[in-house]
């Protein structure tokens, strides 16, 4: 078993090479093709022209051999699209970075349509939380590589273009040898000093960017750097505060909104690739679910003062590899959730210890600091629900339920009724703690690491999110 | 003066959620016309119930968000100092850097 297993592998990693071989010729007589065409075309414009009959697809002087024909016969019916419009766009090079909720269609209708050369960009593997949202990844590839998996889906659809894998981090290290062997960039990243990083490494490589961003129900998409469009300096010169910046994993996305922002940047990239149509440059879209309503606003143009794009911009590729974007936003460009640290030991204790308090049977009252929303997905039993946000009006509330709680055990020689507060992952129930401990409760107690570490070390079977 | 004030990419938050806010601003004493900073002073005092830090900084907007009046970013209509008019749509947009 163990050999023929080996076999298969090593004929499929053949199949692989020789089917990549088999696209980058079928690549290059299309590309030779596509030169004698347009010779013969210009020679015949006075005469009827009259291609000979043959089923080499030499002769038709578009360079789309019969099987291309049949493929994307459906675009080449469009007249604005047509022979002319494919050919571009199989002359093409795409970059799509990040395979995420926007990657994912982008990618599918990328390969789907015939773009000659498909980079995909990620450092992340595929998570069963990313599947309601990141339709490219099937569960059989959770805990792969996204890139890996996208890259096979990409392939499953369309095996006739080429599909470059790059499975790392885009950083200023790599960047300008990445993006340089494409033509046209999607930003389909979820962080801030991406979006600044890759405006930047368009500017100093001159490539159009297509940019979209996609948070709870709202969608946005334009197109940077391309005739006279700005770039996303001169739109943001100054980073927005880190408290401005939600993520998907805290804030929440419903999963068709970046799907609709990430078919948009496929459309978009598109059209830049073959030529037609008026590109969303210099114009924003915007997208709001909830009211179905989208709006298209301009925006500004250049700005000759932009630091990287402007008249008197020396932005170099040197100084690009020297940039700290992480500095620049103060945010990680591959963010890891936060671990703060506010409070002394002695006033925390772990999720092992409160279960131990709690099989004690302890007089306790247990505070969850969550929003609402969070404390309707799941919460521990008997826990008492105030949102960190209206935690001080609500004071009465706590000094109520731990009267209540001493009550009920009774006289005891212990101090009264002990207060643990818990959230999703410990760092508001440290700032609820130093709050608490302000307004008087001084007995107040974090539950470190939240419920995160309640389901890691106490109960496997308590769902996170 | 009868205007359209919308809020969007989470700033919405910080007004109890309400994404648009049709408004009557008076002008102030004294002055014949209502300019962008006059308006962004008396939406911090009357529509911006939390955290207006989110929403400014000195007198005008806080970095990454957009203000459009009429779909037209308002660096091509004289930031702080456009005019408005009655029945303009003014939308504060926060940008967004998920996906």
């Amino acid at each position: 078993m163990e050999s023929n297993g080996g076999d298969a592998f090593r004929i499929l990693e053949e199949i692989e090479t020789l089917k990549a071989a088999k696209s980058d010729i079928e690549h290059r007589i299309a590309n030779l093709q596509v030169q004698i065409g347009g010779v013969a075309v210009e020679e015949m414009t006075d005469s009827i022209l009259c291609p000979p009959i043959s089923t080499n697809d030499a002769g038709f002087g578009h360079g789309l051999s019969p099987e291309m024909v049949y493929r994307y016969s459906r675009q080449l019916l469009l007249p604005s699209f047509g022979v002319k419009g494919q050919s571009n766009l199989l002359k093409s090079s795409i970059l799509v970075v990040g395979a995420g909720g926007l990657g994912s269609p982008a990618l599918l209708y990328l390969a789907a349509c015939g773009v000659g050369r498909l980079g995909i960009v990620d450092h992340d593997d595929v998570e069963l939380n990313n599947m309601h949202r990141q339709i490219i990844h099937t569960e059989a590839y959770i805990g792969q590589s996204k890139v890996k998996s996208a890259a096979a889906a990409c392939r499953a659809i369309n095996s006739t273009i080429d599909i470059v894998e790059h499975r790392e981090a885009l950083r200023t290290s790599n960047a300008l040898e990445i993006v340089r062997k494409y033509d046209i960039v999607i930003d389909a990243t979820d962080n801030l000093p991406s979006r600044y990083m890759i405006s930047d490494c368009c500017v100093v490589l001159g490539k159009p960017l297509v940019s979209g961003a996609a948070l709870g129900l709202e969608g946005q998409l334009t197109v940077y750097n391309h005739i006279g469009s700005p770039c996303y300096r001169c739109l943001f010169p100054t980073p927005p505060p880190t408290s401005a910046c939600q993520r998907c994993s805290d804030s929440g996305v419903l999963g068709v909104v970046p799907g609709v922002i990430g078919c948009l940047q496929a459309l978009e990239a598109i059209k830049i690739a073959s030529a037609i149509g008026e590109p969303l440059s210099g114009r924003m879209l915007l997208f709001d679910a909830l009211s179905a309503r989208i709006r298209i606003v301009k925006i500004r143009g250049r700005s000759l003062h932009c630091e990287v794009c402007g008249e008197n911009a020396a932005f170099t590729e040197q100084m690009f590899q020297d940039f700290d974007y992480e500095k620049f936003t103060q945010s990680p460009l591959t963010p890891l959730p936060l671990k703060l640290k506010l409070l002394p030991e002695n006033v925390r204790i772990s999720a092992k210890e409160y279960k131990e308090r709690v099989v004690k049977g302890e007089a306790h009252v247990l505070v969850d600091v969550r929003p609402e929303h969070h404390f309707k997905i799941v919460s521990l039993p008997k826990s008492l629900n105030i949102p960190l946000s209206s935690l001080e009006g609500k004071l009465p509330e706590i000094s109520s339920a731990l009267k209540e709680e001493e009550k009920c055990n009774g006289p005891t020689s212990s101090p009264g009724a002990s207060l643990y507060v818990i959230c999703r992952r410990g760092n508001d129930s440290q700032r609820a703690v130093q709050l608490l401990h302000k307004m008087g409760f001084t007995s107040a107690q974090d539950i470190i690491g939240g419920l995160e570490s309640w389901a890691r070390d106490v109960d496997p079977n308590f769902p996170i999110y | 003066m009868q205007l359209t004030l919308e809020f969007g990419g989470g700033l919405e938050l910080l007004c109890q959620s309400v994404k648009i806010h049709k408004v009557n601003v008076d002008l102030q004493a004294g002055k014949e016309k209502l300019t962008m900073r006059d308006l962004l002073s008396w939406v911090r005092t009357n529509l911006i119930k939390e955290r207006p830090e989110m929403f400014m900084k000195g007198e005008s907007v806080r970095p990454g968000v957009l203000v459009l009046i009429n779909d037209c970013d308002w660096e091509l209509s004289g930031q702080l100092d456009t005019t408005l008019v009655e029945k303009d749509v003014i939308v504060f947009i926060s940008t967004l850097h998920g996906g």
